[in-house]
């Protein structure tokens, strides 16, 4: 709670020069009432527009499953394959946009006004950017994707030093290294964060500093005009709200299953339907508690017990393994990145379709069609700070800690399987076949005290869930509010559990797999959406005092 | 009895505080007190101001606009809040600490079931304010 004085907000004597003057009153499309004792403020199109659409799309996975499947599990695909250029074009203008924001004298523009003062320190602010945006993947990817990189996939064509039989070809291992870390780290690094901080400054700037709600739609005042309040408006939100729900949902449903098959290698806990609706039922339970204590009080808490807990892990990783091994691989892991970053990014003419599309793509669809939601509650936690300061600390400084969590994880891994590839668990889990949840418990066996640690990685994802859950709660009510971040109580709990209930829905109707698919399909539409969002940055940006 | 009375108010819905204000009033006048409206914002945009500096001034005029009505001593304190609706609670509970109120006059709603599971703000502030706490229900 900060105590208001008259320092703080747009400091203009005649009133705020920046603020956006549109005649659209923040409410005046909510509808308020109270159903019983529980009160409701929403907004009217998108609330009950974005209700109607999930409760369709989850009719339509349980009725149709085999069509829907079908239909996601061709249209995804497609989308990647056919759009690769586009998505790899598009994430390259992201990171090129934030990185010349970082120079250029606009940077200086804080968010909030002049005199504005940030909301949260440095570490709660860090921690919930990596709770909300990554902190799953990092888990489930970390060890998977470098060895996957380095041994299967070849990336730029780079051959795997793992033959057919399982020996090690020598001449290819330092080049496969290498490449398995810089293929990763830049799946990990600027470019999905670049693509967070694009949505979150336009949404920071448009709410913060020009008085309009904070919404998706406001970020398009400068392209669409008035306009943005009616129906161009109501499809943006109502598209947002989509993508969040059901990005979370599905994840939801993925992860049980994941922390189940954890579950079931570390405890023998059995691997059924059962049990992962009780994971969801409890992570949906544990996120209802946090959302309940709101912001501060909940979702921030849980983020920084994480981040904690996470670096404490990665601490007892880099100790009990090759320490020195994995520090030289961070340096030469940072170094490959850089070296290859421009190869990697090139969206045309690449032979290496199978990474380029089946990884680089999905990943990027997949990151832009969280964006909403992430750039979203990354703006509402991001006030005070200037733009320069926002773009060096969402970019620049994730990048580096997910650099540092591949290298740890990944290269435990990788040196695991170059070391002993007969008796390496992370090469039966990811290489000789393909078990992802398996991956981070197979690398915490070839380390001491691997029931423990294991353990503390179930404990690790499954509150990383809970803080996706938690803030991606709070970013649908909000945007289903019409911007109101104090809509009453119920309605947030109304969503966290809404949320569960279609993640179970989907886990028992087989519907996971296709609303997926469906997600990462809204990226191709939402990357325009980022596009414009650059340009609608750049025009708020002009326009403000520094 | 009674030096500094604090009333929460909601700015967004003043028709249900009639009551609560001229109670608060009332009591200001008996005693010779000094009011101050205290009222909690986002700091995102909302329906009642751009940001916290606009909210500031509508405060203001509001505890401007008491004091003409009842002719009484107002003052008006605005805060700014990252959660308001869960963060309601505690602070106005250092709101009122802050600005040393012995009474607290605020508006709340008719007992109903949501009681056992959200106890009312009224309600939390009267258990844990060592201010006096004034409930006044209805509108």
């Amino acid at each position: 709670m900060a105590e208001q004085d008259t320092t703080q907000g747009i400091p203009e004597p005649e009133g705020a020069a920046a603020l956006i003057d549109t005649d659209y009153e923040i409410g005046q499309d909510n509808v308020e009432g109270s159903l019983g004792p529980f009160g409701f403020d929403i907004h009217n199109p998108v609330f009950m527009i974005s209700g109607l659409t999930i409760v369709a799309f989850v009719f339509y996975a349980l009725a149709l499953p085999q069509q829907a499947a079908d239909l996601f599990g061709w249209l995804r695909p497609f989308l990647t394959s056919t759009f690769d250029w586009f998505f790899l074009g598009a994430a390259n203008i992201f990171v090129l946009f934030c990185l010349a924001l970082i120079v250029l004298p606009v940077g200086g523009v804080r968010l909030g006004g002049q005199d504005a003062t940030p909301d949260y320190s440095y570490v709660g602010w860090f921690a919930m950017l990596f709770a909300a945006g990554m902190g799953i993947g990092l888990m489930f990817f970390g060890v998977l994707e470098p060895v996957y990189h380095m041994a299967i996939s070849q990336p730029l064509g780079v051959p795997s030093p793992i033959a057919d039989d399982g020996s090690i070809i020598a001449e290819n291992v330092e080049a496969a290294k290498r490449m398995g870390l810089a293929a990763t780290i830049y799946h990990w690094g600027l470019h999905p964060w670049a693509i967070y901080a694009v949505v979150a400054l336009a949404l920071a700037l448009f709410s913060f500093n020009k008085g309009l709600p904070l919404t998706i739609r406001s970020a398009f005042y400068p392209v669409f005009g008035e306009r943005v309040w009616g129906w161009t408006g109501h499809i943006i939100d109502t598209l947002a709200v989509f993508a969040t729900l059901f990005g979370l949902a599905t994840s939801l449903g993925f992860g049980a299953q994941q922390a189940n098959a954890g579950l079931e290698h570390v405890f023998g806990i059995a691997n059924n339907t059962s049990v992962q609706v009780l994971l969801i039922s409890g992570i949906t339970g544990i996120a209802l508690i946090s959302v309940l204590r709101g912001l501060d009080g909940g979702v921030k808490v849980l983020s920084e017990i994480n981040m904690g807990i996470a670096a404490l892990l990665l601490l007892f990783v880099l100790l009990a393994g090759p320490t020195l091994t994995i520090l030289a691989d961070f340096v030469e892991g940072l170094g490959a990145y850089g070296k290859e970053l421009v190869a990697l990014s090139n969206p045309i003419g690449r032979e290496d379709t199978g990474y380029m599309q089946g990884w680089t793509a999905f990943y990027w669809a997949w990151w832009i069609s969280w964006s909403p939601f992430v750039g979203m509650f990354i703006a509402r936690v991001s006030r005070g700070r200037t733009v320069r300061e926002f773009v060096i600390c969402v970019l620049i400084i994730p990048s580096l800690v997910c650099v540092l969590w591949m290298a740890v994880f990944g290269g435990v891994a990788i040196d695991q399987v170059l070391s002993d590839p007969a008796g390496s668990a992370v090469k039966a889990q990811v290489i000789d076949s393909y078990n992802p949840p398996i991956s981070l418990f197979a690398m915490l066996e070839g380390l001491p005290l691997a029931k423990i640690t294991s353990v503390i990685g179930i404990v690790l994802v499954i509150v990383f869930f809970v803080t996706s859950s938690d803030s991606g709660s709070l970013v649908i009510d909000t945007i289903t509010a019409g911007g109101k971040i104090d809509a009453p109580v119920p309605q947030r709990v109304f969503w966290a559990t809404f949320e569960g209930a279609v993640a179970i829905v989907l886990l028992l109707g087989g519907g996971l797999p296709a609303l997926q698919a469906a997600v990462i399909s809204t990226g191709l539409p939402f990357t325009l959406v980022l596009l414009l969002m650059c340009y609608a940055i750049f025009r708020g940006l002009q326009s403000e005092k520094r | 009895m009674y030096k500094n009375i604090m009333v929460p108010v909601d700015l967004r819905h003043l028709d249900r505080l009639g009551k609560a204000l001229k109670t608060a009033a009332d009591l200001a006048r008996q005693y010779g007190a000094q009011v101050c409206y205290v009222g909690v914002t986002a700091e995102t945009p909302g329906a009642l101001a751009h940001n916290p500096r606009e909210y500031a001034a509508k405060l203001a005029d509001f505890a401007a606009a008491q004091s003409a009505e009842h002719g009484i001593e107002t003052t008006s304190k605005p805060l700014a809040s990252h959660d308001p609706a869960i963060d309601l609670d505690h602070t106005l509970r250092d709101a009122a600490e802050e600005i040393g109120a012995d009474l607290v006059v605020m508006a709340t709603h008719m007992p109903n079931i949501t009681d056992y599971i959200w106890p009312s703000h009224g309600g939390r502030l009267a258990t844990h304010s060592d201010a006096s706490v004034f409930l006044v229900r209805g509108g």
